[in-house]
């Protein structure tokens, strides 16, 4: 006598989110970085990192540039905003003045923020806007296909500097410490445990707080140079990067294949272009 | 907030004066701007005014800086404005165009100084006509809007902020410099008669909001960020939910509702200030500070038994088309004088055809015309 087979217990699925789903738009996934590309990376510390501070999601708004890291306003799953090329800042100041309870941050890449976007990010830093830029630094035009930029190491190969860059490159936090930013620091996408910690720092800073993250570009930037894949330039901020907290930002700057200082480098307190707008300080103001 | 925003009374104010209170009257309550000669003092009355009725001010960088300040603070929830002069708008076009796609309401302010570049800063031109409808890369229309007067200063900024709410652009107010520095009185009516169109916020949850996703009038509604909708705005071609698609099927529908989101409610946007048309043989068309010589001109033809009309465009853009076709079926000849050398005359010249005569009478800027030039001209037409 045979019995029909016991009838196996339904199994219960959980449906399996990645838990920064919500953190991103994923019907807009996957993204267009290429594969080893630094940008990811460091919207995932971004994303932790805003989880981990006590800002509410809907009051965090992310304005991005053109470039490849202008892209990240398009994944983050919060108000956002994908400018012109080089004018997120100025965006980003006109949103942060109409909504002083929103934290603003400005995620884009090198040639927008610091080339193109040059005039805007020295002045929203000596006006102290209580905003938070991310700069995603891959010494690159990654976008338009490799060429130069005003953060290319002296030497360095790119599309437009076939023999090699003859330019000087910004110390882009020398620049920014000259105009008054009142938070800056520096760590490569190696660094996943301090640049998300920074980032949490610069969002519950009050002012102009700036990170420059050192990120691979291994289709165009390492391919040109020869410095092979991303792994191998991963390596290299491994073997080559050291933290100086504090250290002077004069002596930052990065040379082709050199030493690649990092760490907390400025942290002060002053008041905002709001609060001496408003008199609220002693720092002007009606 | 100590202070009025509408300064209700009789005044005495230039140009420029009168366009910064029309804003603070329309509910302007961010200026983001950069100097400039001869739109100056639209600046400087904000930045007196604007602390003390609960706004900001703020001197950006430069004028790419200013009006993407503007796009920030609409979306932001604010009425924003900010004014410039030639060389300022060449730099605002970028951005304006930014302020197209994305569909955000602000008000824009040039008083027109004689070009091209830096040009003659501290003297009239009008030669920023067709820049103000072309000047910005890609298909778009634009509402612009041409005071004569100090009052029509103040009217049409609040007038420029409504169109901007309503249709959900970057609104042109196109000042000269005579107009800008002119001393007139300038009537502010009390608060309560002002009429404005509030902004198209939405009324749907977060989870069935689209950014994009048009009324009948073809304009979507607006929301305010940091109030959950989460939404995201960008300059690429996009969908109704406002994320970026690169292809024809996305941009054919999109950039066809920028226009005609305004070619199809042009009927409602149209202003123009008709004078004895009804028997005119030569109509003058013009605009902002030449229209008053041209209405000179036109009494003084009547006054010689001349049957000559004035048509004073309001909304340059978009440009007029109906009344100018009328006309064109039944007079002799258009006569268009204007501080360039040909700019909306090729507008008339346009919808008129060329079954009558559409003859500019050109100035390249620095002064206004002699009321001569223009009446020789129509004397040759009526000829």
């Amino acid at each position: 006598m045979s019995t029909a087979p016991a009838k196996a217990a339904p199994v219960e699925r959980k449906e399996l989110h990645h838990p920064k789903d919500t953190m991103l738009r994923e019907d807009r996934l996957p993204h267009i970085w290429c594969p080893t590309c630094g940008i990811g990376t460091a919207v995932s510390c971004f994303v932790e990192a805003l989880r981990e501070t006590n800002i509410p999601e809907e009051k965090v708004a992310v304005v991005s540039g053109i470039g490849c890291t202008g892209r990240v306003a398009g994944y983050v799953n919060l108000d956002s905003f994908h400018t012109t090329h080089g004018r997120a800042i100025p965006f980003a100041t006109g949103l942060a003045l109409a909504k002083p309870d929103m934290k603003v941050v400005v995620f884009s890449g090198d040639g927008d923020l610091v080339a193109i976007g040059g005039n805007h990010i020295i002045n929203a830093a000596r006006r102290n806007m209580n905003i938070t830029v991310i700069c995603i630094n891959n010494f690159i035009y990654g976008m338009t296909g490799g060429q130069c930029a005003s953060t290319t190491p002296q030497i360095a190969k790119t599309s437009t500097t076939p023999t090699g860059n003859t330019d000087y490159p910004f110390n882009v936090p020398y620049l920014m410490d000259a105009c008054g930013a009142t938070y800056i620091a520096r760590w490569t996408v190696l660094h996943i445990r301090r640049l998300k910690k920074a980032m949490g720092e610069a969002l519950n800073k009050k002012g102009f707080s700036f990170i420059e993250v050192i990120a691979p570009c291994a289709t165009l930037y390492a391919r040109r140079n020869r410095l092979g894949t991303g792994f191998d330039l991963m390596k290299f901020y491994h073997d080559n990067s050291e933290i100086q907290h504090g250290a002077d930002t004069k002596m930052v700057d990065i040379g082709f294949q050199e030493k690649i200082i990092c760490g907390k480098f400025v942290d002060i307190d002053k008041p905002t272009f709001l609060e001496r707008y408003r008199g609220e300080t002693n720092g002007g103001g009606k | 907030m100590s202070e009025q925003a509408v300064l209700t009374g009789e005044h005495f104010m230039t140009g420029d004066e009168a366009a910064a209170e029309g804003g603070l009257a329309a509910g302007c309550r961010f200026f983001g701007g950069y100097p400039i000669t001869p739109a100056t003092e639209v600046t400087e009355v904000m930045a007196k005014r604007l602390p003390g009725v609960g706004g900001v001010f703020i001197q950006m960088e430069d004028e790419m800086a200013s009006m993407n300040t503007l796009l920030g603070a609409a979306w932001g929830g604010m009425k924003s404005m900010t004014s410039t002069s030639g060389p300022g708008f060449s730099l605002m076009m970028e951005n304006l165009g930014l302020g197209i796609i994305t569909e955000t309401p602000c008000v824009l302010v040039n008083v027109q100084r004689g070009g091209p570049s830096t040009g003659l800063p501290t003297l009239v031109g009008q030669q920023d006509m067709m820049q103000a409808k072309w000047g910005s890369h890609g298909d778009y229309e634009i509402i612009a809007l041409a005071p004569s007067s100090p009052q029509e200063a103040f009217d049409f900024t609040i007038h420029a902020f409504n169109f901007s709410e309503q249709y959900r652009l970057p609104v042109l107010l196109m000042m000269d410099e005579s107009v800008g520095h002119m001393f007139e009185k300038v009537v502010i009516p009390k608060a309560e008669d002002i009429k404005l169109v509030p902004r198209r916020i939405t009324k749907d949850k977060p989870a069935d909001y689209l950014p994009f996703k048009p009324d009948d009038d073809l304009v979507p509604p607006m929301i305010e960020f940091g109030e959950g909708y989460r939404v995201h705005i960008t300059g690429l071609t996009h969908d109704e939910k406002g994320y970026p698609v690169i292809n024809a099927e996305a941009q054919q529908p999109l950039v066809r509702r920028l226009c005609e989101k305004i070619t199809k409610n042009a009927d409602k946007i149209y202003m123009y200030d008709e004078r004895e048309l009804d028997d005119a043989e030569v109509v003058v068309i013009s605009y902002g500070i030449t229209a008053r010589i041209a209405q000179q001109v036109v009494n003084e033809c009547r006054a010689e038994g001349k049957k000559v009309g004035h048509l004073r465009l309001i909304t340059c853009w978009p440009f007029p088309e109906p009344i100018v076709r009328k006309l064109a079926d039944r007079i002799k000849g258009f006569v268009v004088p204007e501080i360039n050398l040909g700019q909306m005359s090729l507008e008339v010249e346009r919808v008129a055809g060329r079954g009558i005569p559409t003859i500019c009478v050109p100035n390249a800027g620095g002064e206004v015309h002699n009321p001569e030039d223009i009446h020789a001209v129509i004397r040759e037409v009526l000829k």
